[in-house]
């Protein structure tokens, strides 16, 4: 399904009453116009009409990027998603496709300090917005602190969920430094970990709103 | 099934996938007529294959060939020069953190630091055959195993330095990764002693520290390559990049058990565009994802559907078994018609699915007639010999390599997206990456078996549990039995025709048989107005089930308080794996909105000597969590051949604010051998819950999920 079609659905589906009784949003979306252009799947339709198909070359363009503190360009189809163009074309592997809908938040990076679900946000969206993802967290050898606390309270199992999980929290802690544990979890809803490390997280965010380094590992 | 399988494990009969056909029948007959089909121009290739290269399909996917354990050191260890020690083992790492446990095994027994240690895992080319990672063996099984090696060597590095120093072998002491001669204090390191040479010996029978006397083991060792993950260095399955890589996708059925009635690809062309069709599998490959995803979407594709049963037939349907159950024998027809009380019950259990958080994915590459995939499975060994049937290749000429993988719970014991990555590799001579969609895992995984369990059961006026009959329907037989000392019993497992494709799951049916009989167990307490865990006590002769029982009762404060209005207590214990497992819960019902919320959790768990403690917990913690959603509100929804919630949006998994607080008390057997902690730990806390949910509002809960839509009081 291609990517406006994604957002359009997730928008329709995921409001207050969505996701089985599940409260609230899981995702915040993009605050930029979303459908620059012609959704994709009428354009798409219009070409199986006229039985043509050079959508490949359709909508190629520079994209310019701040990624990690660093100017990107690549040429690109503005509408992918950003979650693709950083796999894909930056190599910046750290965040994960999980479902495509922002429903997982493995995805998760850093717009402008905000954590979005780049499966979600059409790159030519965030042109001239800082991008930060989890490969941009470590500085100069040093870890991010909810990156040591995750270590410290091993708040992982798998891992797959964990660049978005840390994404999320280090957006929480930058809008909110001291959350309450009511606070971690509501900010931390929509991110989804298989393996059920939840109270770990928890535990790890909040050690690294206190500064706390003796806080011992485990659950609460 | 096979012969080594059989051997190497315990094998329960609810593993359907293991013994189901291959996904696929591949023609493959591009290999002769290829030219053929390069008709369309424009860089595209339409790859067909034609009936008449037919050539006739091994039967039996994925289960041929095998292998026995080699019993030479090297090939479970090597020490290189610089001192670096690398292990070797079949398994996979999938999240239950046996990177790090076994590495501990090694650092033990070896006398080596840990930070000298890498484990390579699951490569078919570089480690031992293994049947799989699955059953809880990596502790029972590849820990000693390691362990031997590892100790083997030590005793090796011994004598090697005892010869070259030329003193006493008792004078020496191996620590810290060398030998050290105590009286002089001269010593060699491993890398010196070994200068990289493969050791050839056999493993043989070198003491092994007692578990009482664990320097490294036995302790929490935080997750060996946590770095690498909390960097996002680690690269899964779907990280991975070769040059000139494709990107593929599969077209899916329009439901299971469809036949390709007719394919038209030619809206699809574009450059770089190779679509492939051989007999039923069809798929695209592209140079971007995008690329791919439109290439599909503008693929024509019909497919012949037959009628197939849907969810709500499904319990009747599985009760349609071929081989009911029989009357029962004369002994328990006789003890259940005098018992003072008799009970008789159905609970039923969905489908669920694994959902790991890593959709299957795959990197397959054909170079010099060998092909390699890199796969996120829980059995590198079991998918090569998958690719090799689908490719009429021999194993030799295979490579499969797992790269530590984003979860499986019993999910990922199959190749199928190897075989689809490797045949579109094929058709587009290039390398291909297939990452299935998260709607792709959901339908076309295998789900854990949906069941229908009858339990007839009799007991005494004091509280003695006479007569006990008990019947699974589908589900499967792990966990059947009961651990409580009953005079006559039955338990039967019964397979049916189950509509759709099933298999393994962490912990198998024994969360299914935990829960009807824990229930069942509470019900007859009820019915004579007995404390729960009093009753369980009282029909238990299992000294290591009282105890996880007592440990959790103690730790909640079983019986010594009353629970508040419109919230429950509950209790449920029970066995697997050579596991114990028992939960005190307590939930809190909104009366008014019907949503049911865990409260609080006790866990009390015993898997003999404790090898990794807090990795242990955070197992026992997880195990927790991922129950509660097939305890409350995950199922799987179908009609007619199609999952009808197949996105995260649809199909509801336990999140942060699901969490209750958690208490895990770890019983350290240090007396008994350790057992694996991925599975057990699940397997009492849906019972727990409707137990607790009973005593908040004395509705008896007798399906999973229990409340899907909330609890109707």
């Amino acid at each position: 399904m291609a990517l406006s079609s994604r957002i359009e659905r997730a928008k329709r589906e995921h409001g207050k009453d969505g996701n089985n009784g599940t409260d609230g949003k899981f995702f915040d979306l993009p605050s930029v116009p979303l459908f620059p252009f012609v959704p994709y799947s009428l354009f798409f339709a219009f070409q199986i009409e006229k039985a043509e198909s050079n959508w490949e070359r359709r909508a190629m363009r520079i994209v310019e990027l701040q990624i990690n503190g660093t100017k990107r360009r690549v040429e690109i189809d503005g509408e992918r998603a950003l979650l693709s163009v950083l796999r894909d074309e930056f190599d910046l592997t750290g965040a994960k496709y999980g479902c495509g809908e922002g429903q997982c938040g493995a995805c998760t990076v850093l717009i402008d300090g905000r954590a979005v679900r780049s499966c979600l946000t059409q790159v030519a969206s965030v042109e001239g917005k800082q991008i930060i993802t989890i490969e941009g967290l470590e500085q100069k050898g040093r870890l991010h602190p909810l990156q040591e606390a995750f270590l410290a309270v091993d708040a992982m199992q798998c891992g797959y969920c964990t660049a978005g999980m840390i994404m999320s929290g280090v957006g929480l802690l930058k809008k909110n430094p001291n959350p309450t544990e009511p606070e971690i979890l509501r900010a931390m809803e929509g991110n989804i970990c298989r393996c059920g490390t939840y109270p770990r997280i928890v535990a790890a965010i909040q050690q690294a709103a206190n500064g706390d380094k003796t806080a011992k590992g485990g659950a609460r | 099934m096979n012969e080594w399988l059989k051997n190497d494990v315990e094998f329960e009969p609810e593993r359907y996938e293991l013994t189901a056909g291959p996904a696929y029948q591949f023609e493959l007959g591009e290999m002769q007529r290829r030219d053929f089909f390069k008709v369309l121009g424009a860089g595209v290739v339409i790859v067909l294959t034609l009936k008449d290269t037919l050539a006739q399909q091994e039967s039996g996917g994925g289960r041929r060939g095998g292998g026995s354990r080699p019993v030479e050191i090297g090939a479970w260890l090597h020490i290189a020069e610089s001192g670096a020690v690398t292990a070797y083992t079949g398994k996979a790492e999938v999240g239950q953190n046996i990177r790090t446990s076994l590495t501990q095994a090694v650092a033990e027994e070896l006398r080596a630091p840990v930070s000298a240690i890498k484990i390579v895992m699951g490569d078919t080319d570089l480690t031992p055959f293994d049947a799989g990672t699955f059953g809880s063996r990596t502790t029972p099984d590849m820990f000693p195993q390691l362990r031997k090696a590892a100790a083997a060597a030590r005793e090796i590095m011994l004598d090697l330095a005892a010869e070259q120093l030329k003193v006493e072998r008792g004078s020496l002491l191996a620590t810290n990764g060398k030998i050290t001669h105590q009286p002089t204090k001269q010593s060699l390191s491993y890398g010196q002693l070994s200068k990289g040479q493969k050791i050839m010996k056999a493993i043989g029978a070198a003491p092994l520290s007692p578990s009482g006397e664990w320097k490294v083991a036995g302790k929490t060792l935080r997750k060996i390559n946590g770095r690498d993950i909390v960097t996002g260095k680690h690269q899964y399955t779907p990280d991975i990049k070769l040059p000139g890589m494709l990107h593929g996708r599969v077209l899916r059925p329009s439901a299971f058990g469809a036949t390709l009635a007719s394919i038209d690809a030619r809206l699809a062309v574009a450059p770089g565009v190779t679509v492939v069709r051989d007999g039923d599998f069809a798929g695209v490959t592209a140079p971007s994802q995008e690329a791919a995803a439109r290439a599909v979407e503008a693929i024509r594709i019909e497919w012949k559907t037959t009628p197939q049963v849907s969810a709500k037939e499904l319990f009747a349907h599985l009760k349609k078994t071929p081989n009911p159950p029989a009357n029962a024998p004369a002994a328990l027809a006789e003890s259940l018609a005098v018992a003072h009380q008799k009970l008789e019950r159905t609970y039923t259990i969905a489908y669920i699915a694994h959902a790991p958080l890593e959709p299957r994915a795959a990197v397959a590459e054909w170079k010099d007639g060998k092909l390699t995939v890199w796969t996120g499975t829980q059995r590198p060994f079991g998918v090569r010999g998958e690719l090799a049937n689908a490719f009429r290749i021999p194993e030799t000429s295979v490579r499969v390599i797992v790269p530590d993988t984003g979860s499986g719970y019993g999910g990922k014991h199959t190749g199928e997206m190897a075989v689809e990555a490797a045949r579109l590799a094929k058709a587009a001579g290039k390398p291909v990456k297939l990452v299935w969609t998260r709607e792709e895992e959901f339908i076309w995984a295998y789900f854990r078996p949906a069941g229908v369990i009858d339990v007839t059961s009799g007991v005494s006026k004091d509280g003695v549990i006479t007569a006990w009959d008990f019947h699974n329907y589908n589900s499967g037989n792990a966990g059947l039995r009961p651990v409580y000392a009953i005079q006559h019993q039955r338990n039967e497992f019964h397979r049916s025709d189950s509509p759709l494709r099933q298999g393994s799951y962490r912990a198998l049916a024994s969360t299914a048989n935990h829960f009807a009989r824990e229930v069942h167990i509470d019900e007859l307490a009820e019915s004579l107005k007995m404390d729960p865990l009093e009753f369980r006590l009282k029909n238990l002769k299992d000294e290591r089930l009282r105890a996880v029982l007592e440990a959790a009762a103690k730790t909640f404060g079983w019986g010594k308080s009353k629970p508040a209005a419109n919230h429950g207590f509950g209790i449920a214990g029970g066995f697997e794996k050579a596991g114990y497992v028992a939960n005190c819960v307590e939930v809190a019902v909104d009366r008014a909105s019907g949503k049911v919320r865990l409260v609080r959790v006790v866990t009390a768990f015993e898997c003999g000597a404790i090898v990794n403690p807090d990795g242990l917990k955070n197992q026992v913690e997880g195990s927790v969590i991922q129950g509660i959603g097939g305890a409350l509100f995950e199922a799987i929804d179908f009609a007619d051949g199609k999952i009808l919630n197949p996105r995260f949006s649809r199909y509801r998994v336990p999140r942060f604010s699901d969490t209750p607080k958690l208490e895990t008390v770890l019983l350290d057997r240090k007396d008994l051998p350790s057992a694996g902690a991925g599975e057990c730990p699940i397997v009492g806390l849906a019972p727990a819950v409707s137990n607790a949910i009973f005593n908040a509002t004395n509705i008896r809960l007798r399906s999973l999920p229990m409340v899907p839509g909330g609890l109707k009081v």
